[in-house]
C-alpha cells in the first residue's frame, strides 16, 4: 500500500495507519495507552508528546506554523493534565526557504512559548531538495501533578460533555486561504493553559480532556465512547459554530464536527460539576463561547448520537476519508 | 412536533416507496436523522444522483492513463481522487508518480494552466444539469483570455433520461424528490412529461431539514396521481435559468452516456460540440463499466432495487477506508451514507 494524503487527514486512516507501523514497532506499554501525550513515570509524573507540522501556507489568519507547532504540542501536553515545561523543536527546511519568515517564525514560537510558559529547549535543522516549504516537528515534556489522572477511559453514564468554543475556525481560516476565498474567519490556534489549570485547580471532577484537532469533535468523541464503553449524546443546536464558518460549511459540503481545530477543547466531568466547569472555561481566556453540548447516557457502548434540530437522531462515527468539499 | 412530522411518523396507509435522486439530499437525510422520524410504511431510496457515483469505470481508467504521460496534469476534484477504477484509483497513480492536482473549483485550473504553459491541464468534468454550466463558463474563459493548455474529460449527464430508466427498467417508485439543485437550472416543469407518463408524483424540494420533510409530505398526501409540487419556490421556477441553458447549449450538445451499472442510455448525456473539440480530452465512447470488485452492486444502489446494507460487501470488504465502487466514496453516495451514520433504512 503507498501513503496517500488520506493517512494525514486525522480519521480512521490514520489511526490505521498509527497501529498497524508506528505502534507496532515503537510498541511499549506508554504509547499503547494512545493518549495525546505519554504520561511516563519518573520523579514526577512525566508527560511527553510530539507532533509534527506540515501546514500551508505558513502565515494564516490568527496565526502561522510557528504558532501552530507550539500550541499544538503545548495543548496535547496539556490535555493529560500536565503542566507544560520544555520544548524541542526540529526543522526541515527546503531549499528556497526564506530566512526573513524564518525569523518571523521563530518569534511567533517564542512568544508563543512565553504565553504557554514553557521553555524551547533544544533543537534541530536539515535541509533537503525542494521549493521553500518549512516543516517543524516539536516535542513537549510537561509534569503531571501527583494527584491528576485523566483518561478516555473513565467517562460514565451522566457525565457532561463540555465544548470549548466555536467549532472549524482554523480550519475554515487554512481553506479560505488556500482556496482564495476572502473572508474574516480566523484560526483558533491558542495556547489553553489557563482554561486547563483553572478547571484543574477549580475541583471540577474531569474525567477526560481532549483537544479538537484533526479529525474534529466526532472523532475525539467516537475515541472517549470507544474507550469508555458508554454512549454519548450530542444537541446539535448546543454545539457553537460561527454564523461565518457555518456558512462557509454549508457552501463546501463541510461538516463542522469533522473540522480542524487548534485551540478547542472537549471535557467531560461529572454530573454535578457540570455547571461550575462550564463557568470555568467561560471565565478563561479564549473560552467564552464554551457551551455545554450533550451528556453521556444509557445505550450502546461505543456510540455517538446527535440529537438534530428538527429532532431527528443519527450517529456520528469517525471521520473517514479527508473531509473534503463536495462536487456539486 | 410539527403536524407533518406527527402525520409522517404515524402514516399507516399503503406502503410507499420514495426516491430521492439528489446526492445532497441523501446527505441531508442521513445528517437531519430524517429516516428515523418516518413511519416503517414510508421507505426513502436514494436515486443516482450523485455524480462521482454514476461514473463508469473506463472514465477512471481515462484520466488515470492520461494522469501518467508526462505533458499532462489532471485536475479534479477531491472525491474522484479515491473512486475505483478498472485497477486504480487517481490516488493510487498519484502514488505512481502519476501528475494529479487537487482543486476546489474547475476554474482554479484555468490558473494552474495559465501557470504552466509547457503542460496540458485537463479537468475531470463530471456532474449534471447543476455543473455543467460553471464548465461551460470555464470554456468561455478559456477561449476568450486564448488558454489552450487547458482541457477537460467530461462524463457529463442529464436527469430526466435516467428517471425515465429507472421507472421503465425498476419500477416500483411511488414519488421522486426531485433534485432541487438540477431543477433551479432545469426548471420543474422539466419534470411534468414523466409525472404524467408514470402517474407518480414529484417534488421539488429544498436542502433544510424542514424542507424536505415537507416534501416527503407533500408525496405522501399526493400518492397514486401526477403531478410536479414546486416546493422551493425561492429557488427554482417553471422554466428555470434561462442564462445557464443557454452557455450549455453554446458548448455541449446530447450524446448517449454509459451509467454505472445500468449501461448506455440513450441522450442522457452531454459532448463537447464540433467546434469545441479543440478542449476534448477523449470523452467519447467510454463505455467500459468492468468494475475492480465485480460482487460490488452499486448500480442496483443506485436505482433503488436494494439498500446499500444489503450489498455483500458492504461494511465488510467495502468502507470508506476500502472503497469497492464509487458510492462508497463520495460524502453524496448512497452507501457511505449509509456507512457513516449507520443508517438502518
Ligand atoms: S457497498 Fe460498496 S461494493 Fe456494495 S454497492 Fe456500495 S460501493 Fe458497491
Amino acid at each position: 500500500m503507498k501513503i496517500t494524503m488520506a493517512h494525514g487527514s486525522g480519521g480512521k486512516a490514520t489511526a490505521e495507519l498509527i497501529e498497524d507501523i508506528f505502534e507496532k514497532s515503537f510498541h511499549n506499554p506508554v504509547l499503547a495507552k494512545m493518549e495525546d501525550s505519554a504520561v511516563v513515570p519518573g520523579a514526577e509524573k512525566i508527560a511527553v508528546t510530539t507532533d509534527s507540522f506540515v501546514v500551508t501556507p505558513l502565515f494564516f489568519p490568527g496565526g502561522d506554523i510557528g504558532r501552530l507547532s507550539v500550541c499544538g504540542t503545548v495543548n496535547d501536553l496539556l490535555m493529560s493534565g500536565a503542566k507544560p515545561r520544555y520544548l524541542t523543536c526540529g526543522f526541515i527546511l527546503e531549499e528556497g526557504a526564506d530566512t526573513e519568515e524564518l525569523k518571523k517564525i521563530a518569534a511567533s514560537m517564542a512568544e508563543t512559548a512565553a504565553e504557554a510558559g514553557i521553555s524551547i529547549v533544544a533543537g534541530d535543522t536539515k535541509v533537503v531538495e525542494g521549493k521553500g516549504g518549512v516543516y517543524i516537528n516539536t516535542a513537549g515534556v510537561g509534569f503531571v501533578p501527583p494527584d491528576v489522572s485523566l483518561s478516555a477511559s473513565s467517562c460514565e453514564e451522566g457525565d457532561v460533555i463540555l465544548l470549548s468554543g466555536n467549532l472549524g475556525d482554523h480550519h475554515a481560516a487554512i481553506l479560505s486561504e488556500r482556496m482564495n476565498i476572502r473572508n474574516t474567519i480566523q484560526s483558533d490556534c491558542a495556547p489553553l493553559n489557563e482554561m486547563v489549570n483553572a478547571l484543574l485547580e477549580s475541583g471540577v471532577k474531569v474525567k477526560a480532556m481532549r483537544d479538537v484537532t484533526r479529525g474534529g469533535l466526532g472523532t475525539v468523541l467516537n475515541e472517549f465512547a470507544g474507550a469508555s464503553a458508554c454512549c454519548m449524546e450530542l444537541e446539535e443546536t448546543a454545539i457553537p459554530v460561527s454564523a461565518q464558518v457555518r456558512g462557509f460549511c454549508e457552501i463546501l459540503g463541510l461538516d463542522p464536527l469533522y473540522m480542524g481545530n487548534e485551540g478547542k477543547m472537549t471535557a467531560v466531568v461529572a454530573a454535578g460539576d457540570a455547571q461550575k466547569a462550564l463557568a470555568c472555561m467561560k471565565e478563561s481566556r479564549y473560552g467564552e463561547n464554551a457551551a455545554i453540548i450533550g451528556k453521556v447516557v444509557s445505550g450502546e457502548p461505543g456510540t455517538v448520537l446527535l440529537r438534530t434540530p428538527i429532532g431527528g437522531t443519527r450517529i456520528v462515527t469517525v471521520l473517514y476519508g479527508e473531509g473534503l468539499p463536495r462536487i456539486c | 412536533m410539527t403536524d407533518i412530522q406527527s402525520y409522517l411518523k404515524a402514516y399507516d396507509g399503503q406502503p410507499l416507496r420514495l426516491m430521492e435522486v439528489c446526492g445532497t439530499h441523501t446527505a441531508q437525510i442521513s445528517r437531519c436523522g430524517i429516516t428515523g422520524m418516518l413511519s416503517p410504511a414510508i421507505r426513502m431510496i436514494s436515486g443516482p444522483g450523485c455524480p462521482v457515483c454514476v461514473t463508469v469505470t473506463a472514465y477512471i481508467d481515462r484520466l488515470v492513463a492520461l494522469s501518467m504521460e508526462p505533458e499532462n496534469v489532471v485536475a479534479t476534484f477531491g472525491d474522484m481522487l479515491r473512486v475505483p477504477g478498472g485497477s486504480q484509483s487517481l490516488n493510487d497513480a498519484k502514488a505512481a508518480g502519476g501528475h494529479v492536482r487537487m482543486v476546489y473549483s474547475p476554474l482554479d485550473t484555468l490558473k494552474l494552466a495559465a501557470d504552466d504553459p509547457a503542460r496540458t491541464y485537463i479537468f475531470a468534468a463530471v456532474g449534471f444539469e447543476t455543473t455543467a454550466p460553471v464548465y461551460a463558463m470555464l470554456l468561455e474563459e478559456a477561449v476568450s483570455n486564448g488558454i489552450s493548455n487547458v482541457k477537460i474529460l467530461t462524463s457529463l449527464k442529464t436527469m430526466p433520461p435516467v428517471i425515465d430508466w429507472i421507472c421503465k427498467n425498476q419500477g416500483g417508485v411511488d414519488g421522486f424528490l426531485a433534485p432541487g439543485h438540477v431543477s433551479v437550472i432545469t426548471g420543474s416543469r422539466i419534470f411534468e412529461p414523466l409525472s404524467e407518463k408514470y402517474g407518480i408524483p414529484f417534488a421539488v424540494a429544498g436542502f433544510e431539514g424542514p424542507q424536505i420533510l415537507a416534501a416527503i409530505y407533500a408525496l405522501v398526501r399526493k400518492s397514486g396521481k401526477a403531478g410536479v409540487m414546486n416546493l422551493y419556490p425561492g429557488a427554482v421556477t417553471e422554466e428555470g435559468n434561462r442564462t445557464a441553458q443557454k452557455m450549455v447549449d453554446k458548448y455541449f450538445t446530447p450524446c448517449d452516456a454509459a451509467w454505472r451499472g445500468m449501461g448506455s442510455i440513450p441522450d442522457s448525456g452531454l459532448l463537447l460540440r464540433e467546434d469545441y473539440a479543440r478542449f476534448d480530452a477523449g470523452s467519447a465512447g467510454l463505455n467500459d463499466d468492468r468494475g475492480a470488485n465485480a460482487r460490488c452492486r452499486c448500480a442496483q444502489v443506485l436505482t433503488g432495487a436494494i439498500s446499500p446494507n444489503e450489498c455483500p460487501l458492504f461494511g465488510s470488504a467495502c468502507t470508506p477506508q476500502t472503497p469497492q465502487g464509487a458510492c462508497m466514496v463520495s460524502m453524496e453516495g448512497s452507501c457511505y451514507n449509509y456507512f457513516t451514520n449507520m443508517r438502518k433504512r
